[in-house]
């Protein structure tokens, strides 16, 4: 075991700050940017943890991960021991460890946050998880009585992983459906390799397989079988599909041949292995001067994918100012490092192209801030005047998500109720839909959030589930 | 897994599949299509669905080679599994009683329009097919195109079955004698559907084409089989396949047709290479 150190020592302390790539080098290649803590960064940066009671830290965490215990148990170099406490209430660590906004999380609880310093709990669980990976620790399946009920879970995607994962564990027989021909949602087409290996998220999906939860890959439900179907089948549902539709900005020139949606940019080059093409088949487009509409933490994915496949130049056009950007920070700076353009308060009103349909210029105007508007943010106003073509040759929209509309139109023939962007209507406690017996969670009921949201939209779904089943609820025998 | 239960090479180009897939036989209707990926490297292809036959759970598809994708299809052997076939995609056709229809079909399109024939015969209307292709050999399901039909048509560009010439010529003679056609389908080549609106749009009859635009995951998902239809952009996958023809901007969807052109020829030609020193081409 590590030792103890004093309270005012620990205070004393730098955060460990992790390992990465060069820039340099990293635009090169599609391999994980940070490159993890070494074991003895994580005890240095675990023996800062003040161990308070009750811990402030949790209260940041919608996976309710038992933050304090398992950064004790790294302190005591029990690495394994780390893990699975994690796993008591998280199935996707090695996920949530690498994507997770800990500065708005479980880092801004932190009592050491006062100074300014958290405790970077976020690499903590990182390193443990991927620790267990390589040393092939598992969490032992639970001799638990099974309760003789079914729940289908709609989305492969986080919530419906950790959604599945609890009740699996409570002693239902759950089933993931998922239209993909890979478990992951959004960690698979949309969150880079350079972010998040895609064989971690195999692997954690491998390890909630293991725990008896059923998937069927390449189902579309809706279509290969409509949510009624499906309802008559099973005790409960949970749908938690993504918001999976993109959101144009509906300026002309927006069907040009090199004009993409996020959604589609980085499925091809994440799910579908683009970046590694003609070895994998999906071919797309390697721009020379790409410019990305929008500056959220996916226009900053978009951008880093575009430099790395060969783009000479690659900008982020965003009509409000840094300050305003919804990203992270540090894929900001990530992006910035990497040599990503910031075009800050420029907004694209038409993009141009030739006669084959080819993109070749982008006309913009600079913009100013005004007042704020209902968001809070001040609202950006174009400076007349100040139109001008931009130069690129391919365009990829970032400005967010819509809701899909399959599942929603299925499930509407059960009377589940969605609201006037196609989101679900839900009860905010069990997350369930205006149908007694079908819950909802992630992006198809919030609107585009992150993936820490949906993990606890997950839990909090599984616990309505429970709920509802123990209460006598049936959602098949209630036809 | 889903198995190819049977294949048949109908010309040096055209193959015939049956595929396992109970799930999606058992909802598919004429009109829809399906997703496969051959295996874990391939690239999702959308094809349109020729048949079904909801009691042994199979699906027909028949392709044409013309890239890397289908060449690799048509090496594969019955009892061969497919990595992913997922389905039935996009909205059905609108099948009803109309009167008199056209439905008319280029290669193999005609194995894709062959289910909406049947159907709309099956509604009651009296349904005329065209079909042609470059040659004979090219023409495939003929007799049960005529099964399918009430009158069957054919025409072939270089006049060595039936009448030579294009099914647009027939079907302008149909429709300046025949003034009760009240909807055409049509299911082939992007250009030769495009050139069928163009004939029928004088007569202002609403016709139906199957527009096989480039997609990934063919759910609604990444907007790239995105086309403008009366001035709105719709997603050929969720709001199609099938639009009328009339309103659809076919510069643009060629134009978006054709976008990775050069890739897809560069992936055809590794691929042979590929083959050729492993001895298999």
């Amino acid at each position: 075991m590590a030792e103890m150190i004093p309270i005012k020592d620990r205070m004393k302390r730098d955060q460990v700050q992790m390992p990465q790539q060069g820039h340099k080098e990293r635009v090169c290649n599609f391999n994980e940017v940070p490159t993890g803590y070494t074991k003895e960064m994580a005890i240095y940066e675990a023996q800062r943890c003040l161990q308070c009671t009750p811990p402030k830290c949790v209260e940041g965490c919608p996976a309710e991960v038992h933050i304090s215990e398992f950064i004790q148990k790294i302190v005591e170099e029990d690495f394994a021991g780390a893990y699975l406490e994690i796993l008591k209430t998280n199935n996707l660590p090695a996920v949530c460890g690498r994507v997770c906004p800990q500065e708005t999380q479980c880092g801004e609880t932190c009592i050491l946050n006062k100074k300014g310093k958290p405790v970077a709990i976020g690499r903590l669980e990182r390193f443990v998880s991927d620790w267990a990976r390589e040393n092939d620790v598992h969490e032992k399946i639970p001799e638990i009585e099974k309760k003789g009920k079914t729940v289908a879970v709609v989305g492969a995607g986080p919530a419906g992983l950790v959604c599945a994962a609890d009740l699996q564990k409570m002693g239902y027989d759950v089933t993931v459906f998922e239209a993909f021909h890979a478990s992951g949602g959004v960690l698979v087409y949309g969150i880079p390799e350079f972010r998040l290996p895609k064989e971690i998220v195999r692997y954690e999906a491998g390890e909630i397989e293991k725990l008896g939860v059923k998937f069927e890959t390449g189902f579309v439900v809706g279509l290969t079988k409509s949510v009624p179907g499906l309802a008559k089948e099973f005790d409960a549902v949970f749908i938690a599909i993504g918001a999976g539709a993109p959101n144009f900005m509906n300026i002309p020139g927006e069907n040009l041949n090199d004009v993409y949606s996020a959604n589609e940019f980085l499925t091809r080059s994440n799910l579908m292995k683009a970046y590694r093409f003609p070895e994998y088949d999906t071919p797309i487009k390697v721009g020379k001067k790409v410019a990305t509409i929008g500056a959220g933490n996916v226009s900053m994915d978009s951008a880093r994918t575009a430099l790395r496949l060969g783009a000479e130049e690659s900008h982020i056009v965003y009509r409000r100012s840094r300050k305003e950007a919804p990203a992270r920070i540090e894929e900001v700076s990530h992006a910035e490092e990497e040599g990503v353009i910031m075009d800050f308060l420029t907004l694209p009103i038409k993009v141009l192209g030739d006669e084959k349909g080819n993109v070749n210029g982008m006309e913009c105007i600079k913009m100013k801030l005004g007042e704020p508007d209902e968001s809070g943010r001040r609202r950006p106003v174009p400076i007349e005047g100040t139109d001008f073509i931009m130069e690129c040759d391919m365009v990829i929209d970032a400005i967010g998500t819509l809701a899909n509309p399959i599942v929603p139109r299925s499930a509407a023939e059960l009377g589940v109720e969605t609201n006037k962007w196609g989101y679900f209507v839900f009860d905010e406690e069990t997350m369930q839909t205006t149908r007694e017996g079908i819950f909802c969670g992630g992006d198809i009921a919030r609107g585009a959030a992150t993936v820490i949201l949906a993990v606890g939209d997950g839990k909090k779904a599984a616990r309505g589930i429970d709920k509802y089943l123990s209460s006598g609820g049936s959602l098949k025998e209630s036809f | 897994m889903y198995k190819i239960v049977n294949k048949e090479k109908w010309h040096d180009i055209v193959y015939s599949m049956w595929i396992d897939a109970p799930c999606v036989a058992k909802e598919a209707q004429p009109g829809q299509f399906t997703i496969l990926m051959i295996d874990e490297k391939a690239e999702r292809i959308p094809l349109t669905i020729a048949d079904y036959d909801r009691e042994k759970g199979l699906i027909h598809i028949v392709f044409q080679v013309v890239g890397k994708s289908t060449a690799q299809l048509a090496q594969m052997n019955e009892g061969d599994e497919l990595f992913t076939f997922i389905g039935p995609l996009g909205m059905p056709s609108e099948i009803e009683n109309y009167g008199t229809v056209v439905t008319v079909g280029g290669g193999t399109g005609i194995a894709c329009v062959h289910p909406i024939t049947r159907a709309l015969k099956e509604a009651g209307n009296k349904t005329i097919a065209i079909i042609g292709a470059k040659n004979k050999e090219l023409i495939p399901m003929e007799e049960e195109m005529r099964k399918a039909s009430t009158e069957l048509l054919i025409t072939t560009d270089d006049g060595s079955y039936v009448r030579k010439g294009f099914v647009t010529e027939v079907l302008k003679e149909i429709l300046d004698k025949d003034k009760s056609v009240k909807k055409i389908w049509t299911i082939g080549p992007a250009i030769m559907m495009k050139i069928v609106c163009d004939v029928t749009k004088p007569y202002n009859v609403e016709t139906i084409v199957s527009l096989n635009a480039v997609m990934v995951d063919g759910t609604g998902m990444c907007g790239s089989c995105r086309v403008t239809v009366g001035g709105e952009t719709k997603y050929t996958c969720v709001d199609g396949p099938e639009f009328n023809g009339h309103l659809v901007d076919w510069t643009e969807f060629l134009n978006r047709l054709v976008r990775y052109g050069k890739l897809e020829k560069l992936a055809l030609e590794t691929y042979k290479e590929r083959e050729r020193i492993e001895g298999r081409g």
